[in-house]
């Protein structure tokens, strides 16, 4: 099953690796990480996007938690969360498909960042489904090129006191 | 005068009470080294880096406190590494000191450049390079409170030479290392070992299977009173030995590949197995399934990833050993009130015995036959009636090592178990000598391992260390030539190593004693000489049989009631 997993770091040199080779040297596999400070610029959250069965899961967070570097592991399975990635979306904008691709822009609230003769370049925010469901549409028209960042996430504050 | 670099590391290692280090110098280095010739701690000069690392090591685990190494940036950090993964294996606390290019050059190739820190991230427990001469007390503060606390292990601090060399205006000795992303749990979840203790208690059919923790957590004591309190048969793997007494009538031996019969079939038949400080090695468990397929696991282990990572266990513990049986004790009634245990264990305890009368350790030596190896070690046992710090090397001396001789105290038997590391016993033994200048240590060794780190008896010889090193020569790689007769069809293919030196003639060259026995009439009367030395190492070179085998043995996957027997 897949896991999105939040590790707060403290933000130093060669913590990255140290995360990263856990993950290769233990044979788990990362299918998305990202890295930023967090309000404490001597914190760094990494969000990882990792896959496997309980008892690896189970071990991914023991041995998270056991570096040293690492102050707070927190696995968001199974409680109520947020999560966001963001894709970059060149596609050919032939002028017959300009209007198509606006209104496909609007349906999914995106932008277009950049415009040229031939291309449009979108840029869209969402989960993983709704990034899928742009490119899908998207794909006719001929996608020049793709980017897209790994996954963040945010538990959701309780709705009552 | 304002200090540098070099001088605050060496207040900083006053301080953490280090009496000794083993190094070997380097350009990088030399700040360090021009401090250590007025000589304010204690230096033993190596002649292979990784001689001081498995020095350090063996002096950490005869001594409990961690070992200190110093090497040079470049080659002198990279031929650690085998050391540090040793010890990263066994959980042994080191903390090893390494030069590095000033800061300015580092990324630049630069002449004996390596990035220690990557090589050594997955084999540490932790490391650090020091960019700023501010932080070394600090950095090293921390390093050795992480070596030493929770599950020990090395602590690699990378120094670039400007560090050494330059004084900062201020600094400070910390008294405490503040880190709030390391704090390992000592103390067990009370509901946890109440748990644990009615189910001991319930059981028909309990074993006890300790492991390295309990030396680590220096907890003998406290597992000899819980085993004999309770009546626990116990076993242990080739890392416990010692801390459970090896003459107990308890005792079971060791389980595992080539642990003993009655160890491993009461592990198979138990109905309640107590894991102390050991961490479920695929040596010890055999084939997973089929592992204690009877019974509930109760275990104890300071890391939260040793607990269930092989095997499931029912009732897990985090906590320190010594912290956590004493808690247990506790909770254990009075005497009188032990009877029904006591009854209802009676049966399990007369299988052991029967187990134990058919198939115990042997071997036979004939008196004017080729001399056995095993008979070496159990003539070394009796000479020095167990009262001597062992260390071995890896492959079948060390199994005879850890069956034939008995282990009644922790810290006796010196081990690499883990990582299997050859040329790691003879290092070793200088290190536990160096700790106990008038303690007997034995190292056992096969002639390949010997050969491995062989270049150490001139740093023996150099400080009158009188280890006594025991090579059970069989011209071959002994363990290895083993699986391939059972497994291979005895094509002995490159297991043969008996283009070799004479080690009388290479002891003497070295300014060491060489002493040779070949029959067994020879054996004790070399043992005595080597025993009565002490200014100088001794080498004995044991002429054995090359065909001899380590029994039993479970063939790798099989389960351990599936033993080759004698
Ligand atoms: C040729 C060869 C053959 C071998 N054959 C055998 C064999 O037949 N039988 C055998 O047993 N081994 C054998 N070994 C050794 C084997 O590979 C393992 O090294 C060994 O079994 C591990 O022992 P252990 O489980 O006690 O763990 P250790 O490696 O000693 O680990 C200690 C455990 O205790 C925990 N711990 C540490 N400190 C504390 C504390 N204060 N409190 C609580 N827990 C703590 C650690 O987290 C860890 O889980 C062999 C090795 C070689 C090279
Ligand atoms: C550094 C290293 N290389 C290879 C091995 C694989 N290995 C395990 S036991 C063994 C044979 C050891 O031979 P020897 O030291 O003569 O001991 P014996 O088994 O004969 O007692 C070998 C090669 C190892 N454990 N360590």
């Amino acid at each position: 099953m897949r896991h999105t997993i939040s590790v707060l770091v403290t933000n130093e040199f060669g913590v990255l690796s140290r995360i990263s080779g856990l993950f290769s040297g233990r044979g788990f596999n990362i299918e998305s990480l990202t890295v930023a400070e967090t309000l404490d610029p001597k914190i760094s959250r990494m969000t990882i996007v990792t896959r496997g069965d309980d008892k690896v899961i189970e071990q991914i967070n023991k041995q998270l938690n056991k570096l040293v570097s690492v102050i707070k592991v927190h696995d968001f399975t199974g409680e109520a969360h947020i999560e966001r990635e963001l894709a970059l979306v060149k596609v050919s904008a032939s002028a017959a498909d300009r209007a198509e691709i606006l209104s496909i822009v609007d349906i999914f609230r995106a932008k277009v960042v950049d415009v040229s003769p031939k291309s449009y370049t979108i840029e869209i925010t969402g989960d993983e489904e709704k990034i899928g469901a742009i490119v899908e549409l998207c794909r006719p028209f001929g996608i020049k090129e793709i980017v897209r960042t790994g996954r963040i996430a945010m538990a959701r504050s309780p709705k009552q006191k | 005068m304002k200090k540098n670099g070099a001088q605050i590391l060496v207040e900083s290692l006053k301080k953490e009470g280090v009496d000794v280090i083993f190094g070997f110098p380097g350009g990088a280095v030399l700040p360090l080294y021009d401090v250590l010739y007025d000589e304010p701690i204690r230096h033993i000069l190596v002649r292979h880096e990784q001689g001081a690392v498995h020095m350090a090591d063996g002096y950490a685990r005869a001594t409990g406190r961690p070992g200190v190494v110093l090497v040079t940036s470049g080659p002198g950090a990279t031929n650690t590494v085998t050391g540090i993964a040793t010890a990263y294996m066994d959980s042994i606390p080191l903390v090893v000191l390494t030069g590095q290019v000033p800061t300015a050059l580092i990324g630049n190739d630069a002449f004996q450049e390596a990035d220690i820190v990557g090589i050594t991230r997955p084999c540490t427990k932790h490391n650090y390079l020091v960019k700023d001469v501010k932080d070394l007390p600090r950095i090293i503060k921390e390093a050795f409170y992480i070596a030493t606390t929770g599950r020990p292990g090395p602590v690699l601090v990378d120094i670039p030479k400007d560090v050494l060399s330059s004084a900062p205006d201020d600094y400070r000795h910390p008294d405490k290392a503040h880190l709030d992303s390391y704090q390992p749990t000592y103390k067990g979840h009370p509901g946890q070992i109440k748990k644990a203790v009615d189910f001991i208690l319930s059981s028909k059919r309990p074993v006890v299977y300790a492991g390295g923790g309990v030396v680590l957590s220096n907890a003998a004591d406290e597992l000899k009173a819980f085993s004999t309190k309770l009546n626990l048969p116990t076993t242990t793997t080739l890392m416990g030995l010692g801390g459970f007494p090896g003459t107990h009538p308890l005792f079971l031996g060791m389980l595992g590949m080539h642990g003993t019969f009655t160890a491993n079939m009461s592990v198979t038949e138990a109905d309640c197995l107590i894991a102390v400080g050991a961490r479920f090695d695929d040596r010890v468990t055999g084939k997973i399934d089929e592992f204690a397929p009877y019974a509930g696991i109760v275990h104890i282990d300071i890391d939260p990833t040793s607990i269930s990572k092989n095997v499931k266990v029912d009732i897990p513990i985090v906590g320190d050993v010594k912290t956590v049986l004493k808690d247990m004790l506790k909770l254990i009634p009075q005497k009188s009130s032990l009877s029904g245990f006591k009854k209802n264990t009676a049966g399990w305890h007369a299988q052991i015995k029967r187990w134990g009368a058919t198939h115990r350790l042997s071997y036979k030596q004939e008196s004017n036959g080729k001399l056995k190896p095993q008979y070496v070690i159990e003539r070394l046992y009796h000479a020095t009636k167990g009262h001597a710090i062992v260390t071995t090397e890896v492959g079948q001396n060390q199994m005879w090592a850890a069956q034939f001789f008995k282990y009644d105290r922790p810290r006796t038997f010196i081990t690499s178990g883990g990582l299997g590391t050859m040329g790691f016993g003879f290092p070793a033994a200088i290190g536990a000598q160096v700790a106990f200048p008038r303690s007997t240590v034995i190292g056992i060794a096969g002639d390949g391992s010997f050969q491995m780190n062989v270049q150490e008896l001139a740093t023996a010889v150099q400080y009158k260390l009188p280890v006594k090193i025991a090579i059970l020569n069989n011209m071959m790689l002994g363990m290895v030539r083993q699986w391939q007769e059972f497994f291979y069809d005895k094509r002995y293919s490159h297991t043969c190593v008996s283009v070799a030196p004479d080690f009388v003639k290479l002891a003497e060259a070295y300014g060491a004693i060489g002493l040779r026995a070949s029959k067994p009439g020879e054996v004790d009367g070399v043992i005595k000489k080597a025993l009565a030395v002490n200014d100088r190492p001794v080498v004995m070179d044991f002429r054995v049989d090359p065909f001899e085998n380590v029994y039993p043995m479970v063939p790798a996957g099989q389960p351990l009631n599936k033993m080759l027997l004698v």
